[in-house]
């Protein structure tokens, strides 16, 4: 199944509600497979064609703040689009899912993949003090697994999660172990789970429920960020994933996801062959980011790599990480372009087993 | 009841009683005063909304749009479950509502800023999709919110702070009616156009909301009722001098009426 298929159908399976997008390559299929599909008969999940990204991640806004399993799917320049949307959402505390299944930019870019929307995903993306649980999936099995996993901890946070998936891993065709049928929930199920909060139609037992990222007064803000700021502390606290392979003895980390993380794998295996003891460090959660696992590497490896389809931006936060402890280098290519595993190892000699030539550049 | 006071004295406690009483409030406007300019026609435009979701009685079925604009904290007032949107989005957070959640009432309600210029897109296509949703629309000729700058819908010549040699259609462009536009769309049942200046204004616009509402009900697609009101801060002027300045400047280029039924 493709990456983008898998989304729809683990949608449809994860018991989502709704699906509001606009179609852009390369995740054009994700609503393709929806409409071909009918959910609407199948679970009774609403899917529809909106008239641009803004109205899309409105419309999730909307259904969200009926506490309904809402979500949309786009790329690079749409998820742009949704910025001031998706900072509405995370000031309201509603739950939802945005999956990003990125492309080259800036600009229109190009429809290649590209892992150059970390900034964006991870460090607010629209304005205001705010932060997205980001979920970086590296295969199709895990495209189809983090739907559900989403709406799991946008409900339990009332936040916002996005799912940065790439161009490639969007059209890879791969074997995907679907989940069993998840029950949409009934309306009697979210007006007992959620109607202290959700706009349902107010019944004369409570106050009416005002869905709202408003407070004029300074000190009401501030309180209503304080209180963002704690829930964020804890999803840190409790949410970080991160995959370790082969760290324990390593000299060396790369620390990569989502597709770089697969090609950084095979990088891995061609240098232990070699005699080079290199790990493989891969953020599932991009944020929270696994600051604390990074930082305990530190101690023992002599030297770090961020590999990304990108000028380097998760490699600050590697950075962050490492604080100074060890060097910390960016490979990667731009555009559209992907690293190969070879390219990865001869990185790694370069910059760690030759160091003439690092010092001649060639690391970023 | 009364504390002690000299017998002559009337105090506002021997007034307000129940058998004094010639109006009442409905219970689907909240007891919050108001933030609205005094004069102001969102005042009444709220009051004649909630008195129709009373006296339909779905106050429990209806949720609400507020918009970014001079009416951002309706919720404050209407006493229905209420969202508030991005400016220019209500149409769409609605759609997302409605879509989920067929059976209930939904409506917006927006200015002219909101829904014909930056929201102009989620207007249309809201009115084509014909989603059966109830649109609000207050047309003030000018962004009260943001200090009286101009809007789509500013007459011709018309001063404004953005505008201060009046509108100049060559520069700026011509005023809007944009009522018009979406009437001539087939996912549209009800357009029209009124006011809320004057009681006997008031007794229709408030007829048209109540059709409004009817027709979402019988699932018939998306209503629309524009209510041309003042802005006597954004205008410069007082509440009676805005009303007259109303009559003989905006109604003329946006004649009320039903568009279309
Ligand atoms: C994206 C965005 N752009 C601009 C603004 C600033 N803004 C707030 S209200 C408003 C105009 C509202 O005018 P209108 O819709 O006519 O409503 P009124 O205040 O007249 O009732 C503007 C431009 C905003 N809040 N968000
Ligand atoms: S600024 Fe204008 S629209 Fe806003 S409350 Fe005052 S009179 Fe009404």
């Amino acid at each position: 199944m493709k990456g983008n298929e898998a989304i729809a159908e683990a949608a449809i399976r994860a018991g989502v509600d709704a699906y509001y997008g606009y179609p852009i390559t390369p995740q054009s299929e994700v609503m393709e497979y929806l409409m071909a599909e009918r959910p609407h008969l199948r679970t009774g999940m609403v899917v529809l064609q909106a008239e641009s990204e803004v109205a899309s991640i409105n419309m999730v806004y909307g259904a969200a703040g009926c506490a309904k399993k809402a979500m949309t799917s786009s790329s690079s320049p749409g998820v742009s689009l949704m910025q001031e949307g998706i900072s509405y959402i995370a000031g309201a505390e509603l739950p939802c899912l945005v999956v990003n299944v990125a492309r080259g930019g800036p600009g229109l870019g190009t429809i290649q993949p590209s892992q150059a929307d970390y900034f964006q995903a991870t460090k607010g993306g629209g304005h205001g003090d705010y932060r997205l649980i980001v979920l970086a999936p590296n295969s199709v099995q895990e495209q189809a697994d983090f739907v559900s996993l989403s709406f799991d901890l946008a409900f339990r946070y009332r936040t916002p999660v996005m799912i940065l998936s790439d161009g490639a891993l969007g059209q890879m065709m791969e074997k995907v172990e679907l989940p069993p049928q998840r029950e949409r929930m009934t309306a009697e199920e979210i007006e007992a789970q959620y109607g202290h909060w959700a706009t349902l139609g107010k019944p004369a037992s409570r106050e009416r429920n005002i869905i709202t990222s408003l407070k004029l007064k300074a000190e009401q803000m501030e309180a209503h960020n304080l209180h963002l700021q704690r829930k964020y502390a804890q999803i840190q606290e409790a949410e970080t994933r991160y995959q370790s392979l082969r760290c324990d003895d390593a000299d060396y980390v790369l620390v990569a996801y989502g597709l770089s993380s697969r090609i950084c794998q095979k990088a891995v295996d061609l240098a232990r062959a070699q005699g080079i003891k290199v790990g493989l460090l891969r953020p599932i959660t991009l944020w929270p980011f696994p600051t604390a696992p990074i930082a305990e590497l530190a101690r023992a490896a002599k030297g770090f790599i961020s590999v990304e389809m990108s000028a380097g931006q998760m490699v600050e936060d590697v950075r962050l990480a490492v604080n100074g402890l060890r060097p910390v280098h960016h490979f990667g290519r731009m555009g559209g372009m992907i690293t190969s595993p070879s390219q990865v190892l001869e990185q790694i000699k370069t910059l760690f087993l030759n160091p003439q030539a690092s010092l001649n550049g060639g690391a970023h | 009841m009364s504390a002690s006071h000299d017998s002559d004295t009337l105090l506002l406690e021997d007034i307000i009683r129940p058998e004094n009483l010639v109006f009442e409030k409905t219970a689907c406007l909240t007891d919050n005063t108001l933030s609205y300019c005094p004069g102001c026609g969102h005042g009444t435009a709220h009051r004649i909304l909630m008195e129709v979701v009373e006296e339909m009685g779905i106050q429990g079925q209806t949720i609400g749009i507020a918009p970014v604009g001079c009416s951002v904290l309706a919720y404050d007032f209407m006493n229905v479950d209420m969202q508030q949107a991005a400016h220019g989005r209500a149409p769409a957070v609605a759609t997302g509502i409605k879509r989920v959640m067929p059976e209930k009432y939904v409506f917006t309600y927006q200015g002219d800023g909101d829904l014909a210029a930056i929201g102009t897109a989620e207007t249309i296509h809201a009115c084509n999709r014909g989603e059966n949703i109830t649109i609000i629309f207050i047309n003030n000729g000018i962004y009260g919110m943001t200090g009286g700058q101009m809007a789509p819908t500013t007459l011709a010549g018309m001063r404004t702070s953005t505008s201060p040699f009046g509108r100049d259609t060559e520069m700026m462009g011509h005023p809007l009616r944009i009522t018009e536009m979406v009437a001539t769309l087939p996912g549209v049942c009800f357009a029209t156009r009124q006011a809320v200046h004057t009681p006997a204004a008031v007794r229709k616009a408030k007829k048209a909301i109540q059709t409004a509402f009817e027709l979402q009900r019988q699932r018939k697609g998306l209503s629309l009722v524009e209510i041309v009101s003042n802005c006597n801060s954004g205008w410069k002027m007082m509440p009676r001098k805005a009303n007259d300045w109303m009559e003989e400047n905006m109604f003329p280029f946006y004649p009320l009426g039903d568009i279309k039924k």
